[in-house]
């Protein structure tokens, strides 16, 4: 087996504001990131030779294709639950290593608010079709929710100091979603809103829960040799993993709760490509995949930022925060952005891209000198997870 | 742009007995054809570096795989792209090997549509990014669009297209007998279809596929490796998918033959595109000559009449004199769907494509006992998927080694 | 000797302050929660009654009710299976009437005594509705019991029995009805329920040989508190130590199962060598003597029975006629809508009998080469890898403990919050599963739960059971 470190460019990136986009369909949302992103390689859609769609509830490539109008080329859907963005971006990536094309497109994206979800569908492989519900239907809130509880008791922290920290983690999301003119949350908010939110699933309240939301992100690649044809400041995949488990939380009694194997292994797969040794140090930016507080806290660990039971000590030292050691969710994550299933990854993806770039939208969320990223989308649930790291850097 | 050819083998392949399966569940299905995968790849589990599952109804992302046959943390991605995900997963799977980040990767299709009732024709969406309360035309209806057209083309009479679609399903049918893992397994005749109930003009009962459940899976991995596994092994030719946008609804006057043009180009444009790119990776100048055997999509018997010409085997208005002459029999010069297609496998969705490579690899390895073809050489399977104007169409090219 | 083997009762949780219905009323009554019917009441008094007894010896199974959610489709196929009870049984509904489940007594001793069963189970189970705010809306409770019929270890022989078939209009619902409908009061007790049994139990006296005086305990079905005195009176039984307590300032008219749930009561007290009668009426009635024997306290010494004693001991009280509504599905018909609404959401009774000996059976794999406990069933052992090698057990019978939880807010429209555990049984095995009959905030990690058979929701006509957890009852 050999790396694609450096084998593969991303030339250019698109992304939609994200919100509750009644007025906008599917298709509107796909043609606006597409362009965007075709416009920032300085390219026509009919230079692209194959392209792949990254969405939860859509079916086939024909969704990209006929917004697009391609013209008989490859579409391929890839699904991976929350993961599915990076999951478009690696199937693109690949093929573009196997030396097969020279141009790829990656349009991914959902359309949440079309339908009646009050929040994040329960278990997401039980839907649409897979099972009545004659059984448990947890809300994701729910499932998240036990590690929450968990995590608090291995650790000993009593529930206020737990709620505590998650509100930290959330109160750094808002605040760093309030910079950017994408996100769809844009407001600042305290630690005591935060704590005395209305319950969504104990313990996590309102503000632990990402918000539901409509949006697309788009991306084109090319071969790394290809990439100063299109642009200067072009970025390569440095990393890239993925991992899914076999549902061991829901058959072992040793599976803990408290950390995320997947998220383990599949940094472990993109660091070992990156050739990164300490991430915390080697890292200049970090998107992780947030859909409540407590993913974010616990990817922090399973991601090596810190390490196991003290990532508390971290949230306390701002470690995180914008001016911090290691920015997380400098773009406001899944927190602020809502979390459209597809879209989320490449929204991410678009994030780092620009922080690299030094073009982040808004100056004050601007980092500086920003050398490589890492990008972590998680699908499924504690105890069955699938997981995709990408780290993604100037070349 | 490089060609695929020859970067990527495949060393092993299992395939469940397609049928109703009442008793089944989708991970009973998948681990019984991954488990005759493996074996004939003599590797072992453990020796998967990643894995591709495709379903189009039964469940969702690739943990699921990952659960039935409990892999451990290795990635597993779920691509889907209605009935040509299986086909699809191949592609994503050889992509995977020929990037050189992956040696051993698995691809999986497995549909389970006989847990609800009307199957999967009851539940496919009708047209994209519509509120679900527009049209919503069963399968049957918009193939029939086709036929009509092509009787409409080419003058002919019902009587006479119901009488050479006729002859298509008898041998079909003729074949799947022949196939220990088919779903219907009985010898009808030309009368037989002319007297059945009918569907949706012009398609009687005997013109649509089965339903039914099933599984299959397929090991690919580099010609090196191969060469380390068995003799027998088989290399991938061509790789090759296109995608329809809607022209036929937006582009009226294009000479295809729902688009009405006077000079007949295509009768389902996306298959053409394919089988020119799948043609073009694996050299292959003049497929008439150079195909030897092949699994078409044949969803409704005048899918595979159609195809015929599409995949530029017969010129186009004249697969009814190949398939009258005996061309596409399990002895003609090119036999066709040689395990009964979809029409005795019946079609869950996302194995087909697999189940159709099964076949292709069987033959070329001569292990197709009682339907083993004379000299395989180069095998190509097609997969169509999708609704009308967006249809999705993958061409495979496999063949023995030199 | 034939007669009763074991026996078991249900009685919900939940009792509704009769207060709720009318100020000052006194009082409660047993009512179900949202997720019980009489299917899963009958159940779990099946649970209660398999106590000591080899599930597999039991040779068939007997379900009556006026209740039962399915107009056509058996319920009995579904105790039997939620009781995990063998394949090769024969098993019926008994339905229509409030006597179904003495009915269903005596054509189970007919069986056994006939020599075609060694051990039928008879289960009866009612959660009748009167009209909001009626006498009947007070007077009527929630409830089930379960016999055993054998023909070894009784510990009540069968001395005789006598029936009457009797056709009057007297207590009615038809099938489009919501309500039970009644009528003239007096005419309907005086003329029906009091003159009818007393002419069943004189009858089974005179043709026994047996007079009023040789009966320890009378359990007898009553519609009201006071109307049992009657028949008492009438017969010459002594009101005050003789009649069975009616529990009916504690639970209230329990339909088809009351006799049957009072003779379960009087069995908890009785001596060996105490004849018993039982008798239930509807459209007729069916009375029975019963003689206690010394194989009484090997059944009764069986601490994991609750019987009637235990399950009246163990209650929460609400006193909101609105909650009481909403439990009962007649608010609106959220109940039967899952969480989200999705169009694509459809029961597959494919895979519902598919799955049935997880779903309806709850049972898991324990892989042969590990030993470790697979739920849900998996193809593959979670622990070892190995595939395919599993024995199928029983888990509905096990205690466990919780490992975690969440409260949830967005799951049900009915209970919220609703607690949802990720459980760890004892012997193995690991699921998450709703939460039920719990108080929210007393739930904590490490909390000993056991497990009950409930109805998820209804969809298409469909009902879906399904297994959830509850703490253990007292």
């Amino acid at each position: 087996m050999e790396s694609i470190k450096d084998k593969v460019a991303i030339v250019g990136m698109g992304c939609t504001r994200f919100g509750e986009l009644w007025d906008r369909s599917a298709e509107d949302m796909i043609v606006e990131a597409a362009e965007e992103a075709l416009a920032d390689a300085g390219i026509g859609i009919q230079d692209i030779q194959a392209a792949w769609a990254g969405t939860m509830f859509d079916y086939t490539g024909a969704t990209i294709a006929k917004p697009l109008k391609l013209q008989y080329i490859p579409v391929t859907r890839v699904e991976n639950a929350c993961g599915t963005g990076i999951e478009a971006i690696r199937a693109a990536a690949f093929a573009v290593a196997a030396g097969v094309y020279d141009r790829v497109l990656v349009v991914t994206y959902e359309k949440m608010k079309d339908y009646g979800f009050p929040g994040l569908p329960n278990d997401v492989e039980r839907l649409p079709r897979r099972h009545p519900v004659f059984e448990v239907g947890y809300t994701a809130a729910g499932n998240y929710a036990l590690a929450a509880t968990r995590y608090f008791r291995q650790y000993g922290l009593s529930n206020e100091e737990g709620k505590l920290t998650l509100a930290k983690i959330s109160v750094k999301s808002h605040y760093n979603g309030a910079r950017n003119p994408r996100a769809h949350l844009r407001r600042e908010v305290t630690l005591e809103q935060v704590v005395n939110a209305p319950m969504i699933a104990w313990p996590l309240g309102l503000f632990d829960c990402c918000g539901v939301t409509d949006g697309a992100a788009a991306a084109v690649l090319c071969r790394a040799e290809d990439a100063r044809s299109f642009r200067d400041d072009y970025v390569t995949i440095k990393g890239l993993g993925v991992s899914v488990g076999p549902g061991q939380g829901y058959v072992r009694t040793d599976y803990d709760y408290t950390h995320w194997g997947e998220t383990e292994h599949a940094a472990r797969q993109a660091y070992e490509m990156a050739g990164i040794k300490d991430p915390r140090k080697e890292l200049d930016v970090a998107e992780v995949h947030d859909c409540f507080s407590i993913s974010e806290l616990i990817a922090c660990e399973s991601l090596g930022f810190c390490p196991k039971g003290q990532a508390k000590e971290d949230i306390d030292a701002g470690t995180f925060t914008q001016e911090g050691e290691l920015p997380v969710n400098i773009s406001g994550g899944l927190k602020s952005f809502g979390h459209p299933i597809g879209a989320s990854g490449c929204r991410e993806t678009y994030e780092v891209y620009k922080q690299i770039q030094g073009k982040a939208e808004e100056p004050s969320r601007q980092l500086k000198n920003v050398q490589q990223g890492l990008i972590h989308n998680q699908g499924g649930l504690p105890g069955k997870f699938m997981c995709c790291v990408l780290i993604i850097g100037a070349p | 742009m490089e060609s695929i050819k020859d970067k990527v083998a495949v060393v092993g392949m299992g395939c469940t007995n397609f049928g109703e399966k009442w008793g089944e569940n989708a991970d009973d299905m998948a681990v019984e054809a991954t488990k005759e995968a493996l074996e004939d790849a003599g590797l072992e589990l453990k020796d998967i570096n990643a894995a591709v599952q495709t379903t189009l109804f039964t469940g969702e992302t690739g943990s699921q795989l990952a659960r039935w046959l409990k892999l451990n943390y290795v990635p597993v991605s779920r691509v889907e792209n209605f009935c040509s995900g299986g086909l699809d997963a191949f592609r994503t799977a050889c992509y995977y090997v020929a990037s050189g980040t992956y040696d051993i990767v698995l691809a999986n299709g497995t549909e389970k549509l006989m847990d609800h009732a009307g199957g999967f024709g009851k539940v496919i969406p009708s047209s994209f990014d519509l509120p679900g309360v527009d049209h919503d035309l069963p399968p049957a209806t918009t193939f029939a669009f086709f036929a009509v057209r092509y009787m409409e083309k080419h003058n002919i009479s019902y009587d006479r297209m119901r009488r050479i679609l006729a002859r298509l399903e008898v041998k079909n049918h003729h074949n799947g007998t022949l196939a220990p893992k088919s779903h219907l397994k009985r010898e009808i005749t030309i009368d037989d279809v002319l007297n059945a109930p009918m569907v949706t003009y012009p398609f009687g009962l005997y013109d649509c596929c089965g339903m039914s459940d099933g599984s299959a899976s397929c090991i690919v991995t580099t010609p090196e490796i191969a060469e380390s596994l068995r003799d027998d092994y088989v290399l991938v030719k061509g790789l090759a998918i296109a995608n329809g946008a809607g022209q036929a609804y937006f582009k009226a006057s294009d000479n295809t033959l729902i688009g009405g043009g006077d000079k007949l180009e295509a009768n389902f444009p996306e298959t053409v595109n394919a089988a020119r790119s799948a043609y073009a990776q694996a050299g292959v100048k003049d497929p008439r000559k150079e195909v030897s055997h092949f699994e078409v999509h044949d969803c409704f018997s005048s899918t595979e009449l159609l195809t015929y010409e599409d995949l530029l085997i017969s010129p186009f208005g004249k697969a009814p004199e190949d398939l009258e002459a005996g061309r596409f029999d399990l002895d003609g010069e090119q036999p066709c769907n040689t395990d009964g297609g979809l029409k005795s496998f019946g079609h869950p969705v996302s194995a087909s494509g697999i189940r159709m490579l099964y076949e292709l690899y069987k033959q070329l390895q001569g292990k197709a006992e009682k339907r083993q073809i004379k000299n395989p050489k180069l095998g190509l399977a097609h997969n169509l998927g999708g609704v009308c104007g967006y249809y999705n169409v993958a061409v495979c090219l496999i063949g023995g080694r030199d | 000797m034939i007669g009763i083997t074991s026996y078991g009762a249900y009685v919900p949780l939940w009792r509704l302050s009769r207060d709720a219905i009318a100020k000052g009323a006194k009082g409660e009554k047993a009512i179900c929660h949202y997720d019980e019917d009489a299917i899963t009441m009958a159940v779990a008094a099946a649970a209660d009654c398999l106590h000591g007894v080899e599930r597999e010896k039991v040779d068939g199974l007997i379900f009556a009710s006026t209740n039962s959610p399915y107009k056509e489709k058996q319920a009995a196929s579904i105790v039997a299976a939620g009781a995990d009870l063998r394949r090769d049984i024969v098993t019926a509904d008994f339905a229509g009437s409030l006597k179904a489940g003495t009915t269903g007594l005596r054509f189970a001793c007919d069986a056994v005594k006939a020599g075609s069963a060694k051990q039928m189970m008879v289960t009866a189970a009612d959660r009748r509705q009167g009209a909001p705010l009626s006498a009947y809306d007070q007077d009527l409770g929630d409830g089930a019991a379960a016999l055993m019929v054998g023909d070894s270890n009784v510990i009540a022989s069968l001395e005789g029995s006598y029936s009457i078939s009797d056709e009057i209009l007297d207590v009615w619902r038809s099938s489009d009805d919501t309500f039970l409908r009644t009528t003239h009061e007096r005419f309907a007790q005086t003329e029906g329920y009091v003159k009818v049994i007393s002419e069943a139990i004189a009858g089974l006296m005179k043709k026994n040989k047996l007079e009023a005086k040789d009966f320890a305990k009378i359990a007898i079905y009553t519609p009201t508190a006071r109307r049992v005195a009657d028949v008492a009176k009438k017969l010459g039984f002594d009101a005050k130590t003789q009649v069975q307590d009616v529990f009916f300032s504690v639970m209230g008219n329990t339909g088809v199962p009351y006799a049957m749930m009072l003779f379960v009561a009087a069995l908890e007290e009785a001596k060996p060598g105490d004849l018993i009668l039982l008798a239930g009426y509807g459209d007729g009635a069916d009375a029975f003597a019963f003689r206690v024997t010394e194989e009484i306290e090997k059944v009764r010494g069986n601490a994991a029975r609750r019987g009637m004693k235990k399950h009246l001991d163990s209650k929460m009280v609400i006193n909101d006629y609105k909650t009481y509504w909403l439990w009962r599905g007649l608010l609106n018909p959220i109940t039967e809508e899952g969480f989200l609404p999705h169009h694509y959401w459809k029961t597959s009774p494919v895979m519902l009998w598919r799955e049935r000996d997880r779903i309806l059976r709850f049972r898991g794999g324990k892989c042969k080469a590990c030993g470790a406990v697979n739920f849900p069933p998996q193809r593959a052992c979670g622990n070892c890898g190995t595939e395919g090698q599993f024995d199928s057990v029983r888990l509905s019978d096990k205690k466990g403990t919780i490992w975690t939880f969440s409260m949830d807010y967005l799951s049900s429209q009915v209970e919220v919050p609703i607690v949802c555990p990720l459980v760890h049984l004892e012997g193995g095995g690991r699921f998450q599963v709703y939460m039920t009959d719990c108080v929210a905030e007393e739930v904590k990690v490490g909390m000993e739960i056991e497990m009950s058979f409930r109805k998820i929701m209804v969809r298409d006509g469909i009902n879906n059971y399904y297994w959830k957890a509850t703490p253990i009852r007292a």
